[in-house]
Order: C-alpha cells, then structure tokens, then sequence
C-alpha cells in the first residue's frame, strides 16, 4: 500500500539556503507527495490550524525539513507544534488523530559530523539533540524515524557534492511512500 | 413673547434656579433640592415674586411635561426584552408596595379621622412616590443601576400604572353631583368599557407608530439635514404622545415611556436622547421649582406642630413598609436602605389627585392643604435623607453580590465608541465585534444607517462631534473612542470635543494624510494611524513577493518600513511648526535612514537582518546554523 508523504518545510531565508532547497527540488520527484514551505504559507507566523490538522490526517509520513539552528529548528516550527498538535486532537484525552504515523525530521547542519559526539565541539550527537521532537511524536503516539541528517554543508559547494545527499533523501522518501519499513529509531 | 409678564417670570425661575442650584450641588444635597428651595424662595409666602397657587399650579403643568420627557428618556434606555425580564419585579414587588402602602397609610389617615372609604384613596394616593425627584435624584448619586435603584425604578413604573384606577375610582366616592365629577378628567364620560377600550387603541398606535412609521419619518428628518428641526420632531413626538395619553385618561408620562421602549432599538436613539436631554432638564427643574412655590408655608408656621406630627407619621410609616418590603423581597445587601430613602416621599401625582379630590369634595379645603404640604415637605426631605443615610448605602463590597441577571435591565453602555461606519470604521467595527466588543457606533449617513443596520449591526444615527451624542452614547462611561470618519476638519473638531469635556477618553484616530498625522501627534494623540498606511504597505509587500522576493523577508520588510514611517512621524511632529529648517533637516535624516535600513534588508547581503540567517562558512559572522 502507498503512503502519502506530508514534506514540511521550514527556512526563513530559502533563497539563500542552498542545500535545503537542493533536497526539496529532489524530493518533488517523489510521486503523491505534498511540499509545504511553511514560511512562505505563514510569512506573519499566522499558522491556520484548521488546514494543517486536515493536512495531517490525509498522509502517513510526516516530514520536517529544516535548517539545524542553535541546535534546534527555527521559530516557525516551534509555533508550528505550539499550535496545530493540540491537546485533545493529538494528544491528551482523545487526541488520537495521529496515532500510527510516522515523523522524518531531515535536518541540515553547518558543521561536520565529527563534532556532534560525546569528545566534538558540539558535545552531543544530533539525536540528542532531536529529543524534544523525538518525544513529541511518541507523545502523539507516532513513530519517530531515524532522522536524516546532511552534516557540513558549508563543504556542500559543487552539483557534485551535493548529488549524494538528494538521491540518499529520494531513495528514503521512495522506500517511505512504498512502504518499505525503515527502522524506528533506537 | 410681547408680554413683558412672560420675560419677568421667566427671569424670575432662570435666576432662582442660577443661584440655587450650584449651591445645593455644592453641599451635595443634589439639584432637587436646590431647585425646591429656590420655589419656596420666590414663591407667594416668602419673595412672592410669583403668584399664588393658581399662577404657580399652571407653571407646574407646563413643567409636569418634564416628567413626561424624563420617562420618555427612561424608555429609550429599556429595551423591550429588558422590560420584560422586569416583569417580576414590576407586577410583584410595585404590587405589594401599592397594597401595603396604600393599606396601612389608609388606615392611619382613618384613625385620624376621615371616613374610612376615602380614607382608603388617600392612603392609596399617599402611597405614590415622586417619579422626578427619585430617578433625577438617583441618577445623580449613580445609584440608579444599583439593585436598589432597580428596584425603585420598577416601583415606580408600576405606579405611573396605578394612577390610571386611582383617578378612574376618585368620582365614585364623590358625595357631590355626577356633573362635577364629569369634571375629573376628559374620558371619563365615556364608560369603563369604553375608556379601556380608548386607552388599548391608544397604546396600540403608540406601539405601531414606534415601529413602522417613526423610523420613517425620522429617516425622512434626518436625510433633510436640519438639526432643529429633528429636535422639533422629537419634541412634538413626546407631547403629541401625552397627550393622545391624557385624552384616554392614561398618565401621560406612562404613554411617553411606552414610545421611550418602542423606540428603544431604532438608530435615533442616540440622536433622540441628545435632542431631548436638556429640555428634560430645565422642564423637570420648572417642576420642582413649582412644586416648592406651591408649598403652603403660612399653614406651617401656623400649626407647626400638627404639621410635623402627619410628616412624621406619613414618613414613618411609609418608610417602614419600604423597608419590610425589602426584607421581604430579600434585597442584596444595602439596596433596602436605598429603596426607603429614595422611595418614602409622596409624589407628583397626590398633588394632582388632591386638587381633585376637594373638588369632588372628599376632603375639606384645610385637609387638602395638609396632604399636599406632608407631600411636599416629604419631596424636599429626600435629598436630605438621601445625604444622611449614605454611609448605609455603600455598596456591597462585592460586585457579584447583585446578581448579574439584573444588571442587564439597564443596559450599561460599551467601553467603546466608534465614529463613523463608513468604509474604514466599518473595518474597525467588524474587527471588535469578532472579539465580542459591541461598540456603540455612530454615524451621521441615515441611508448608511439603515443599511449596516440591516446587516446586524448596532449602529446609531448621530453626529458625534455634538457634545450632547457623545453624552448619549456614553462617552463619560467609556473608555476609547475610535475615529473613523474621514474629513479631516471633522476629526479635528471630534478630537478637540473629546479632549476637552472627556479627557478620560483615549483615543484611536484615523489621519487623512502625514501633514494631518503629525499635527495629531503633536496634540498629543496617542494613536493616530495614517488612513492608508496598512493597505499600501501590503500591495508593496505583494509586490516585493511577485518580483521574487520570498514572503517572510517581504513580510519584515514591510514591517520594518512601518516601523520606521511611525518612529519618523514621532520624531517630526514636535518640529513640524516649530522650525521649518530643523524639520526639513530631521526629514532628510530620516530618508538617509531608510536608505541605509533598506541596505541592510535581509535581501541584501552583509546586512544586520542578513547575519541572521547566515551559514557557518560565510566569514565573520557567527555560525547560528549548527
């Protein structure tokens, strides 16, 4: 059976974000998939919930896609939770309206992946990081998928570089859409 | 006008009442008061300036219309709904305040020696209190939508209905002949049947004229854009009511506030209730006035003693059966001590009644007197009682003790007023009513009126420059005023009209132009928006995205921009008289300013706004994408 893929994505600056629009532009060849680009839908932070809740119960997947900023994601997502995952429609009693599906986070940071760990500059891996999210989804009864993660993408400067990731990202969202099980996440 | 008599007489009550009554309001004995001292003054036993009680007792009709405007004005503020959520208090409580008064005053006035029947009438009549002097009273103290103003209220409206038996039933204890109580009043020839019959048609075309041909012939009025003449209309309204009223023998003041209810939900209102305010005042003043000249002074220095022992009784009693109903009734806190005081003086009506009576021969000339000097004196004691018993009638300390579902019987006026419902304040009006604000709005277009008005808005027909619809629309309760008009002489004209008389106001303005914006700041508005600031920066915010640019920058920008358009209006508008070369120097300031705030649009890069959202390998700024 074909799951319907919900992508999510949020950066303020999308002229200026090269790797983040490079994997949106991949992840359009993904047949059935819908592609929001939260900033341009809500510039005034005005979210309509109503809209994204409906969005939400037509697909299985859900992807957030967004640039990693101050190890976190930028201020639209966070009002994006704040006010569509409701108490009593997501969570809570009676919020039932997303349980069994499934939440991707793909994430793009500027540094490498060498110092998201314990003994790196960052002194935490990206998961760890992802916590909040992580349980978010599993409060709302969703799977949280290993996230998917471009390190570095200041390095990310040529199509050749940057080639690798899109197609890693289509072959993800494929398998997803088809219904190729990824592992939840650890 | 040619007879010298009308300009003395009037001079005489206008200065009367110029030097008395500030200085009763002064001592916070309140205006009735000071307006009875001031009859008393002129009146035949002391100055004598005016006539006797045949003189005084035809003033005193031309001023009863006072009455008559008042409950006109009362019935404007009750709606019908309203009315009949008071139908409780109304029929239950005036009901039992009529018996009980009547009853047991009748009792006394018969152990002190009258025959038992119209002993019994004059208990009755008694047992009215003074419509004027307790709302003019209570009104103001404020204490009018209190509980125990509420109650009062609905008392007395119950007897302005009890008068109508009262004077059906006078001719019948008549010992004299038919042909003299044929005199009573111009109905009464006509049978029972006849008279209810008159009196039902009478109220029904009241009724249906309020609602279908008032709203049209005000319409008509007001679309011909001749103020004086509005007030005409609305003046010949309210007498041409009392008296259809008086001719079927219903009180008048009765019929003026069953128009008052009908028109209670028309756009005129407010127009009305300005138009007709100081009329109510200075007629309702006359009637006080008269009241005190009519007072028979030469009987109380006579037999001062007999005098005072009725007073006190009438006032005991009449007191004390005010205050069981109150515990009867189980009053909120503190509104029985209110209802007593305001309620236990005789009213206009005895006066009436008792001329009537020693006509018909019920009571003897002396005993007339005597009756009408306790009602008197009891009218001019209320002001005093009122002042006296005021530490009782504090209110409760809790608001929610008065229980909320009576607090709507008086309906209490919006926070808000919005002037003009045009096609700006319309936008304005819309807004607050989608977070249950209910500005009371005002516009001068009647067509426009009718049409929002068909649109489910409540929406008054008035000019809310004039000082007295700014009154009526509540403007000494509110706490905003919105202007959404769009001449810019009218705005000025409404912002300097409400600074000056209600400075408590604040205000939200519309400015036709920057000129106009910054001469309003400069005045010391607070909120003045450039009436086409809003539409423009968005068609430019559309714009920027159609050329590419992506929302959310467009969307900073756009607000950026105004941010910068109202810091440089509040910088100028200090200047803008002042010293032209400064402000043309502050103005090329400013525009640099905005050059350089737009280099350092988030679109251009190594700007502030750019920093933002720069990745890591960009040099010299700090990585924010980890």
């Amino acid at each position: 059976m074909r799951r319907r893929i919900l992508l999510l994505h949020a950066h303020p600056m999308p002229h200026r974000s090269r790797v983040n629009r490079h994997l949106v532009t991949a992840a359009e060849s993904i047949a059935g998939i819908t592609i929001r680009h939260l900033y341009e839908l809500y510039p005034d932070y005005m979210i309509d919930v109503d809209a994204e809740q409906k969005l939400l119960l037509d697909h299985d997947i859900i992807v957030l896609q967004h640039p990693f900023f101050w190890y976190s994601a930028p201020a639209l997502v966070k009002e994006w939770l704040d006010l569509v995952l409701q108490y009593g429609w997501a969570y809570g009693e009676g919020g039932t309206a997303l349980q069994g599906k499934s939440l991707l986070q793909s994430v793009t940071t500027g540094g490498a992946a060498e110092v998201y760990c314990s003994a790196g500059r960052n002194r935490h891996t990206v998961r760890e990081f992802l916590l909040p999210f992580e349980q978010t989804a599993r409060l709302c009864g969703m799977t949280y998928l290993d996230p998917f993660v471009v390190h570095g993408t200041g390095q990310l400067q040529t199509e050749a570089d940057l080639a690798p990731h899109s197609q890693a990202y289509c072959t993800l969202l494929s398998n997803l859409a088809s219904g190729i099980d990824l592992p939840p996440s650890p | 006008m040619s007879d010298p008599g009308f300009f003395q007489s009037a001079l005489v009550y206008l200065t009367a009442a110029v030097i008395s009554v500030p200085i009763a309001k002064r001592l916070g004995l309140g205006s009735v008061l000071g307006y009875l001292v001031a009859g008393v003054g002129i009146g035949p036993h002391v100055l004598g300036l005016v006539g006797g009680s045949s003189s005084s007792s035809e003033v005193m009709h031309i001023a009863e219309s006072g009455v008559v405007v008042m409950l006109f004005l009362i019935g404007l503020e009750l709606k019908i709904s309203a009315l009949w959520r008071m139908r409780g208090t109304l029929l239950g409580l005036g009901g039992s305040q009529m018996l009980a008064c009547g009853i047991i005053l009748g009792v006394g006035v018969w152990l002190w020696g009258i025959e038992l029947k119209s002993a019994l009438l004059i208990g009755f009549i008694l047992a009215l209190s003074s419509t004027a002097i307790v709302l003019q009273t209570l009104r103001e103290k404020s204490l009018h939508a209190t509980a125990g103003g509420r109650h009062a209220f609905a008392t007395l409206l119950f007897q302005d209905i009890a008068v109508i038996p009262l004077l059906a039933i006078l001719p019948l204890l008549a010992s004299t002949s038919a042909s003299a109580a044929n005199n009573i009043h111009s109905a009464s020839h006509l049978s029972g049947a006849m008279q209810g019959l008159a009196i039902c048609a009478a109220i029904a075309s009241v009724v249906l004229a309020g609602r279908w041909l008032l709203p049209f012939l005000f319409s008509y009025i007001a679309n011909a854009g001749l103020r004086e003449i509005f007030t005409a209309t609305a003046l010949l309204l309210v007498l041409a009511i009392g008296g259809l009223m008086s001719l079927v023998g219903l009180s008048p003041a009765l019929g003026a506030f069953v128009a008052g209810v009908v028109l209670a939900s028309s756009p005129y209102r407010h127009e009305l209730e300005g138009d007709l305010e100081p009329f109510k005042g200075l007629l309702l003043g006359l009637f006080f006035i008269s009241v005190g000249a009519s007072m028979d002074l030469q009987l109380i220095i006579k037999d001062p003693l007999g005098i005072t022992l009725l007073l006190a009784g009438f006032v005991l009693i009449k007191g004390s059966v005010l205050a069981a109903l109150g515990k009867l009734f189980h009053f909120a806190p503190g509104a029985t001590p209110l209802y007593t005081l305001s309620m236990f003086q005789g009213g206009e009506f005895a006066f009436v009644l008792f001329s009537q009576a020693t006509t018909l021969g019920i009571l003897t000339l002396d005993q007339s007197a005597r009756f009408n000097a306790i009602v008197a004196l009891s009218m001019a004691l209320t002001p005093l009682a009122l002042v006296a018993g005021r530490n009782w009638l504090k209110p409760p300390a809790d608001p929610d003790a008065t229980p909320h579902r009576e607090a709507d019987a008086i309906e209490h006026s919006s926070p808000v007023i919005l002037a003009g419902f045009g096609r700006y304040g319309n936008y304005v009006g819309r807004l607050l009513r989608s977070q249950g604000f209910r500005p009371v709005v005002l516009e001068t277009d009647a067509e426009h009126v009718e049409l929002t008005r068909r649109l489910g808005f409540e929406v008054h027909y008035g000019d809310a420059t004039r000082l007295d619809i700014l009154h009526a629309a509540g403007a000494q309760h509110a706490k905003l005023l919105v202007i959404a008009i769009s001449d810019e002489e009218t705005i000025d004209l409404l912002v300097a009209t409400a600074r000056r008389h209600f400075p408590h106001l604040e205000i939200v303005t519309r400015a036709t132009g920057m000129d106009h914006r910054l001469r309003l700041i400069q005045q010391g508005v607070q909120h003045v928006f450039h009436e086409l600031a809003g539409s423009a920066l968005d068609a430019g915010t559309q714009t920027l995205r159609l050329l590419g640019i992506p929302a959310y920058p467009a969307e900073r920008a756009a607000r950026k921009f105004r941010r910068w358009d109202i810091e440089s209006a509040r910088d100028l508008a200090p200047i803008r008289l002042q010293d032209e070369s400064a402000y043309f120097a502050i103005i090329r300031e400013r525009v640099a300013n905005l050059e350089s705030l737009f280099r350092s649009d988030p679109t251009h890069e190594g700007s502030a706004d750019a920093k933002a959202w720069q990745p890591p390998s960009a040099p010299k700024t700090p990585p924010v994408q980890t």
